[in-house]
C-alpha cells in the first residue's frame, strides 16, 4: 500500500501552505527580528519602514490586544520582545505591506536601539549560575554510591552534543484570515494546530471557539512544527485582528534558520561502574541541556532524556540528573528522538570509554548488559523486552563478527583508508511522557453514496498517517481504500489535539478511527441484519464493498446498506475519542508506568574513513528492527530509511554554529549541511524483527517515526573505531578516551583527531 | 519584451528581466508545483528543465529556478512539473517509478526530483543506474534517506526505452515553435532586454548574493551567448569560451581527452543544475577565495582573454593576476572575460583536483587545490600549484610551484613543498573550519596530489 498523497505529490498537485489560492486584499507579512542575542529594547524606530511603498502597517509589543505571549510550558516567551531581547532572531516587529518583497524590504529599515547585555551560548555557564528554566530532575534506581564502591571497574568522563537544524524543505508560515464576528480562521503549517489555537487566542484575546486551525499537510516537521508554528500563525492572528485583511507569512529560508529553535545541544557527565563479567552495575549521569532563551518544549525532552539514559540496558543502580539551563540561543524544540537519542549518545560513550580501556569491543558490554523481560527501566516501568531477540536475530542475520573481522583485514592491507564498525541497539518508549497528552478523537462520515471521510487530529508531514487512517476505516468497513478521503486536520471538526508528535499520532488517532468506524459499523450491521436475515450482527463482515454472512457473500451491497441506514434514520457519523489505556507516571516519585509500549532494535554500521583527507562513507546499515506487525511496511520502511539518514546525518555532517554572540553561523543551506544523496549509507539493510507479541499499537503495528533515527548514532561509533584504527597503527598512543566524544564528527574533527600531533602544532603556531 | 516558451504557452512578457523565473512560474503563472526551498540553489525543490535549440534539436538541462533570471528564459523552452503531467490523470514513467518505489514522503522536494530525472532521461544521462542517480545530487530531501529515490532511478536506468514517453505529446513541436520563436523576433538578440545594468552569467553567484537587487535589475545575460561558449583547439592551446558553463566543459571531448579524471573531479563541484548554469567567467568575477573552477585553471596557469562589452578591442591578463585583494579585480567594470586559455596537456602531463568540504558533493570548499606537473623521466619539469580557502584570493602557489621545477618526486621534495606551501597560506577560522584545520587541510592535499600522481 502506497501512500496515498504519491499520485498528487509527483503531479506536484499537493497543496502546501504557500500554495493556497489568496484572498482577495491579502497582506502580507515580514518579521524585523533581534541582531543582538541579549540586552535591553531601548527603542524601535519603524517611521521609515511605515513610509515605504506598499506598507499598510508596522506592529510591536505595544499594539497587541491579548497577552503577549506565546509560551506553553512556562510563560516566558513573548510573541514580540518588549522590554528585552533574549536571542538573535527574537521577533521585535511585524511589518504588512502588500506583497512579501515590499514587506522584507521595509523590514530592513526598521531599527532598534539595544544596550547589550552580556550573552550565554553554553549550558554550563548557565548551570553554574543556576540559570534554570525548570528545577533540576532526577531518576534514581537503587544506589550508586554503594555500588560503585563494588564495582571493578569505574570509568568517568564528558560528552558534547551539538544540536540540528531541522530543514523540513517547506519552511515555517501562516495565513490568517478574518471570519465574521472577529473570528480567525488560521492555515498553518503545524504539527500541533491545537498549540496554535491556543497561542492565537492567548496574543488575540479571543476564545477559541472563534479561532479556526486548518492544516492540510506539512512539507516537513520532525518536531521542528510542533511548538514552532505557533508564531507566525501568532503573528498573522495578530495582524489580521488588528487591519482586518487576510495576512499571509511564509518565511524565507534563512529567517526561518536564524529565528526557529533546533534539536537541544547537550554537555553531559558520566561515570559507569562493571563488574569482573562486564555487567553494568551502576550508571550516572548529569546531563546539561541547552534549552536556549525560553522553555518551549525543553522540559518534556529533558525528561526524555532521563526516560532514555539506560537505552537498552538493564542497570541496576542508577542516578541521572538533568538540568535544563537558559542561555541566549533561538528556544530549542523538539526534534525527532526527542531528547531521546542526547540520553543514548551518553551511556554509549560510556560503555565505548570501557571498552577502550579495557582493550575489548563495545559490542562486548553492549550484548551482556541488554535489558530482560521483568527487569526495572529507572523510572519503574517493567520492561517487555525484546532487546536480546533483536540484537540476537541482527547477529544471525549479518554476522557482526564477520563484519568486524573483514574491517580488520582490509585495515591492515590499506593504508589510507581505514573501516570501523559499531552496534547500537536501540530501545524507546512509545506515549507521551506527559500521560494526558495520551488522547485524540476521530470524525468519520459515511456519506449516502458509500464514500467515507475521515478527520483525526494526526497532522500529515510525509509519514503517512493519513495512509495508516484511510486503512483503518477502509479496512473496517472492507472498502477500497480509493472510498475514504481523510481531510484537513481542523480544530472544528476535531478539537482538544495533541500534537502529531512522540511517534504516537497513527496509534492514537488510529485508534479512534477504528473506535469510530467500529460504532458505524455495529449501527450498519443491525440494518444489515434484517436484509440478509442473519441470525445475529455477529455474523456478519464487510469485504469487497459487500456484507457477508458467516463468512458467506451476500448480495447486499455497502452502497445500498448506506442509504437504506440513512432512510432508516441511522446515524452514519462517529466522533469517536481513545485514550491509551494502563499509562501513569508520578513525577513526586519519579516511577510510574509511562510507554503504552516500547520499540526495540539493534543495528550495525560500517564506515569507511579516508584518513588521508578525513572524509568519510557510510557502508551500510545493517538493522533488525522491531515493527510489531507493519500496516504498512512501504511507510514504515521509508520511516526507518529517511529517520536512519537524518540520524547519521547529525553525527557527522550537520553542524549548527553560533559565535560566541549567539549569531548563528550555519544560517542558509550553503553553510548547514544535511546528507545528500552521495552521502547516504550505500546499503541499508531491514529485517523485522520475528515477534508474536502482542502490544497496544494500532493493528498491533508499532509506532516508528522516532525509533530508526537512534540507530543513526552507531555511525560515529563506527567512524571513531576507524580513526582510532589509523592513529594506533601509526605509532599513536593517544589518552583513553580517544578522540573526545563530541558531536558531530565533522570532517574537521575526524582529520584533527587523525593527525592530532600536526592539528597541535598548527594550533600553538597560528 | 522577452519571449520564451513555458510549457505548452508562448510567452512574451514586459516583467523586470531580472526577476526570476521561480517567482514567474509561481506567482504570475500560477503554476505552484515548483516548490521554494532556499532560494540560493542548494536543495533543487524548484528544478526545471530549460530546453534550448542546438543544432535543430531541442535539448534540456535541469536548472533551478530560484536563481534562473528571466531574461536567461529568452528564446528558450520552460518546463515546470504542469508541462510534464499527463493530461488525463495518469504519471509519467519517471513518476510512477517514484511512487512505485515510495520516492516521496511529505512531498514538498519531490517535484524537484522528478523534474531531474525526466532531464536525465531526455537528454539519455540515465543510461546507467549510477548517472540516472547522478541526475538528482543537485536534490535535497529531507524525509527519505534518498534509497527510494535511487531505486526510482536505478528503475529508469538501462535500455533508454524504460524512460519510455517522460513527456507529452506536445513536446515534439517545441523545436519549430523555438525556431520560429527566432525568425518572428529577427535573431535571438532581440528577444533579450535591451538596456543592460548588470552583467549576469548564470545567476549561480549573483542570486544567492543579492537576490532582492538582481530581481530590480536589467540584467545582461550571457549564459546562451553562443559566441562565448565553445571550447577548442587553438595552437596549441585549449580556449574555453567565458560563458561555457561547467557542465559544458564535463561535456567536452576537447576537455575528456585532456583531463581523464574530468568526471570524477567536476562532480566535487556544486550539483548538477548549478553546473548547467554556473559559467566559467562568473566563476572568475566572483572571485570567491574557494571558487573551484578558479582552482582549477589557477594550477593550468590560465590566461584570460578580457573585452569591453560591445567593443572590439581586447587584452590578455594570466588568470593569477585577476586577484588583487578579497573581491578586487584587476579589471574595468566594463571589462568581460571572454575566454580563458592554457597550454594543450603534452606528454608527461599530469594534473589532481582536489577539494574537502562538509559534505563531499554538492557543498563549498572548506579547501581546495589543483595541481599541475609536467614530468620528465622521474623529474618535475614544470608545476604549477593553486589553493582555495586558505588566504583571501584563490591563490596560486608561487613559491611551491617554483621549488617544485626541477626536483624529484619523492618523500622529501612533498615534505619539504609541503612546508613551503604552508608559508604561502593565510587561512583564517570561519563557519567552514578554523585556520588550524585549513591547513592541516591542504597539507593532506597536497600529500593526496602525490599519492594521486605518484602514488607517495
Amino acid at each position: 500500500m502506497k501512500n496515498i498523497d504519491s499520485t498528487s505529490h509527483v503531479r506536484g498537485e499537493s497543496v502546501y501552505l504557500d500554495d493556497i489560492p489568496l484572498v482577495e486584499g491579502t497582506l502580507f507579512a515580514c518579521v524585523y527580528d533581534s541582531q543582538i542575542a541579549h540586552g535591553i529594547l531601548k527603542s524601535i524606530d519603524t517611521t521609515a519602514a511605515e513610509q515605504c511603498d506598499g506598507v499598510v502597517r508596522v506592529i510591536t509589543a505595544n499594539d497587541l490586544v491579548g497577552e503577549n505571549q506565546i509560551g506553553g510550558i512556562v510563560p516566558d516567551e513573548p510573541l514580540l520582545a518588549d522590554g528585552e531581547v533574549h536571542f538573535c532572531g527574537q521577533p521585535i516587529a511585524i511589518v504588512l505591506a502588500t506583497s512579501e518583497e515590499l514587506a522584507r524590504k521595509a523590514a530592513h529599515k526598521i531599527t532598534a536601539i539595544i544596550d547589550p547585555l552580556e550573552v550565554v551560548t553554553d549550558p554550563r555557564v548557565a548551570a553554574a549560575r543556576e540559570s534554570f528554566i525548570v528545577p533540576p530532575k532526577k531518576f534514581i534506581l537503587g544506589d550508586t554510591t554503594a555500588a560503585f564502591a563494588e564495582c571493578e571497574y569505574v570509568f568517568e568522563g564528558r560528552t558534547e552534543q551539538n544540536g540540528q537544524e531541522h530543514l523540513y524543505i517547506e519552511t515555517q508560515g501562516a495565513y490568517a484570515l478574518p471570519t465574521e464576528n472577529g473570528g480567525i480562521r488560521v492555515y498553518s503549517s503545524t504539527q500541533g494546530p491545537t498549540a496554535v489555537q491556543r497561542a492565537v487566542c492567548r496574543v488575540t484575546g479571543l476564545p477559541m471557539h472563534k479561532v479556526e486551525v486548518d492544516v492540510q499537510r506539512l512539507g516537513g516537521g520532525f518536531g521542528g512544527k510542533e511548538d514552532q508554528a505557533n508564531a507566525w500563525a501568532g503573528i498573522c492572528a495578530v495582524a489580521t485582528q488588528l487591519t482586518k485583511r487576510p495576512v499571509k507569512y511564509a518565511l524565507h529560508r534563512m529567517e526561518d534558520m536564524r529565528m526557529t529553535g533546533k534539536r537541544h545541544p547537550y554537555s553531559s557527565d558520566y561515570k559507569i561502574g562493571l563488574d569482573k563479567d562486564l555487567k553494568i552495575v551502576a550508571y550516572e549521569a548529569s546531563f546539561y541541556q541547552d534549552a536556549g532563551a525560553a522553555c518551549d518544549l525543553s522540559p518534556a525532552v529533558l525528561e526524555r532524556t532521563l526516560f532514555h539514559c539506560t537505552n537498552s540496558y538493564y542497570v541496576p543502580n542508577v542516578t541521572a540528573t538533568a538540568y535544563c539551563c537558559r542561555t541566549n540561543l533561538p528556544p530549542n524544540t523538539a526534534f525527532r528522538g526527542f531528547g531521546g537519542p542526547q540520553g543514548m549518545f551518553v551511556i554509549e560513550c560510556a560503555i565505548a570509554h570501557a571498552a577502550e580501556k579495557l582493550g575489548i569491543a563495545p559490542a562486548e558490554i553492549q550484548r551482556r548488559n541488554l535489558i530482560i523481560d521483568g527487569d526495572q527501566f529507572p523510572y519503574g516501568q517493567v520492561a517487555e523486552s525484546d532487546a536480546g531477540t533483536s540484537w540476537t536475530q541482527a547477529e544471525q542475520k549479518y554476522d557482526l563478527a564477520r563484519l568486524e573481522q573483514e574491517a580488520e583485514e582490509f585495515n591492515t592491507s590499506s593504508r589510507w583508508l581505514k573501516k570501523g564498525v559499531a552496534a547500537m541497539p536501540v530501545c524507546f518508549g512509545i506515549s507521551f511522557t506527559k500521560t494526558p497528552m495520551n488522547q485524540a478523537r476521530s470524525l468519520v462520515h459515511v456519506y449516502t453514496d458509500g464514500s467515507v471521510a475521515v478527520s483525526t487530529g494526526a497532522v500529515e508531514m510525509g509519514q503517512g498517517v493519513n495512509t495508516k487512517m484511510a486503512q483503518v476505516a477502509a479496512s473496517m468497513f472492507g472498502l477500497d481504500i480509493g472510498r475514504v478521503k481523510v481531510h484537513t486536520t481542523n480544530t472544528l471538526r476535531i478539537a482538544n489535539t495533541s500534537p502529531t508528535a512522540a511517534s504516537a499520532a497513527a496509534d492514537l488517532n488510529g485508534k479512534a478511527t477504528q473506535m469510530a468506524c467500529e460504532s458505524i459499523r455495529t449501527r450498519l450491521f443491525e440494518v444489515a441484519k434484517d436484509l440478509v436475515e442473519a441470525a445475529s450482527i455477529e455474523d456478519l463482515s464487510l469485504r469487497d464493498g459487500l456484507v457477508y454472512s458467516r463468512g458467506e457473500k451476500t448480495s447486499l451491497e455497502w452502497q445500498t446498506l448506506v442509504l437504506e441506514a440513512h432512510l432508516q434514520r441511522v446515524n452514519l457519523s462517529e466522533h469517536a475519542h481513545y485514550a491509551t489505556p494502563g499509562i501513569h507516571f508520578d513525577w513526586s516519585t519519579a516511577k510510574g508506568h509511562p510507554f503504552a509500549y516500547h520499540v526495540y532494535g539493534t543495528a550495525f554500521v560500517g564506515v569507511t574513513v579516508d584518513c588521508l583527507r578525513g572524509r568519510y562513507e557510510v557502508d551500510y546499515v545493517k538493522c533488525c528492527h522491531d515493527f510489531g506487525t507493519s500496516m504498512n511496511t512501504a511507510v514504515d520502511n521509508g520511516q526507518m530509511e529517511g529517520g536512519i539518514v537524518q540520524g547519521l546525518g547529525w553525527v557527522t555532517m550537520e553542524e549548527v554554529v553560533y559565535d560566541k554572540d549567539g549569531r548563528l553561523r550555519s544560517n542558509a543551506l550553503s553553510t548547514y549541511k544535511v546528507p545528500d544523496i552521495y552521502s547516504v549509507p550505500k546499503k541499508i539493510a531491514i529485517a523485522p524483527l520475528e515477534t508474536d507479541r502482542e502490544n497496544l499499537a494500532i493493528y498491533n503495528s508499532k509506532a516508528v517515526g522516532e525509533p530508526p533515527l537512534m540507530y543513526g548514532l552507531a555511525g560515529y561509533f563506527a567512524i571513531r573505531n576507524a580513526v582510532r584504527s589509523f592513529v594506533l597503527e601509526n605509532g599513536g598512543s593517544p589518552e583513553v578516551p580517544f578522540p573526545a566524544f563530541d558531536l558531530p564528527f565533522t570532517p574537521e574533527k575526524v582529520l584533527t583527531a587523525l593527525y592530532p600531533e600536526i592539528a597541535l602544532a598548527a594550533q600553538s603556531g597560528s | 519584451m522577452i519571449s520564451f516558451i513555458l510549457n505548452n504557452t508562448d510567452i512574451r512578457t514586459e516583467l523586470p528581466p531580472g526577476m526570476t523565473v521561480l517567482d514567474l512560474v509561481r506567482y504570475q503563472q500560477n503554476l505552484k508545483g515548483t516548490k521554494i526551498g532556499c532560494r540560493e540553489g542548494d536543495c533543487g525543490a524548484c528544478t526545471i528543465l530549460v530546453g534550448e535549440l542546438v543544432a535543430d534539436e531541442v535539448k534540456y538541462r535541469s536548472m533551478t529556478s530560484c536563481l534562473m533570471p528571466l531574461a536567461n528564459a529568452a528564446g528558450k523552452h520552460i518546463v515546470t512539473i504542469e508541462g510534464i503531467n499527463p493530461e488525463d490523470g495518469s504519471l509519467t514513467p519517471v513518476q510512477q517509478a517514484m511512487v512505485d518505489e515510495s520516492g516521496t514522503q511529505c512531498g514538498f522536494c519531490t517535484v524537484g526530483f522528478v523534474m531531474a530525472l525526466t532531464g536525465a532521461c531526455l537528454d539519455g544521462t540515465a543510461r546507467s543506474p549510477e548517472s540516472a542517480i547522478s541526475a538528482v545530487d543537485g536534490n535535497i530531501c529531507r524525509c527519505t534517506g534518498y534509497k527510494s529515490i535511487e531505486r526510482a532511478a536505478t528503475r529508469l536506468s538501462g535500455s533508454s526505452r524504460s524512460c519510455g514517453r517522460v513527456v507529452p505529446e506536445y513536446f515534439s513541436n517545441i523545436a519549430g515553435r523555438l525556431r520560429e520563436l527566432y525568425e518572428i523576433d529577427n535573431g535571438i538578440e532581440s528577444t533579450r532586454p535591451k538596456t543592460v545594468a548588470a552583467v549576469v552569467g548564470g545567476g549561480t553567484d549573483l542570486y544567492v548574493q543579492r537576490p532582492a537587487e538582481m530581481a530590480e535589475t536589467d540584467s545582461r545575460p550571457l549564459l546562451y551567448d553562443e559566441k562565448l561558449r565553445g571550447i577548442r583547439e587553438v595552437d596549441g592551446l585549449i580556449e574555453i569560451g567565458g560563458s561555457a558553463t561547467v557542465t559544458d566543459l564535463l561535456e567536452s571531448p576537447v576537455m575528456q581527452a585532456a583531463f581523464p579524471k574530468l568526471y570524477e573531479h567536476l562532480k566535487l563541484i556544486s550539483s548538477t543544475p548549478i553546473r548547467n548554469m554556473a559559467t566559467l567567467a562568473g566563476n572568475f568575477v566572483n572571485a570567491s577565495p574557494i571558487g573551484d573552477m578558479t582552482v582549477w585553471f589557477l594550477a593550468l596557469d590560465g590566461e584570460l582573454e578580457l573585452a569591453e562589452a560591445g567593443g572590439s578591442v581586447s587584452r590578455t591578463l594570466p588568470l593569477r593576476s585577476l586577484y588583487l585583494g578579497y573581491k578586487q579585480l584587476a579589471r574595468t567594470p566594463d571589462e568581460l572575460i571572454t575566454a580563458v586559455r592554457f597550454k594543450k596537456p603534452a606528454a608527461g602531463f599530469r594534473f589532481n583536483f582536489e577539494k574537502i568540504s562538509k559534505r563531499t558533493y554538492l557543498d563549498i570548499a572548506t579547501v581546495n587545490t589543483a595541481m599541475s606537473l609536467t614530468v620528465d623521466g622521474a623529474t618535475i619539469a614544470d608545476a604549477h600549484i593553486s589553493a582555495g580557502g586558505v588566504a583571501p584570493v584563490p591563490l596560486y602557489l608561487m613559491k611551491t610551484s617554483a621549488y617544485l621545477r626541477g626536483r624529484k618526486a619523492d618523500e622529501e621534495t612533498v615534505e619539504e613543498a609541503q612546508t613551503i606551501a604552508q608559508t604561502e597560506i593565510s587561512p583564517i577560522s570561519d563557519v567552514r573550519g578554523t585556520a588550524e584545520y585549513k591547513r592541516l587541510l591542504l597539507r593532506q592535499l597536497f600529500r593526496a596530489h602525490f599519492v594521486e600522481m605518484f602514488g607517495i
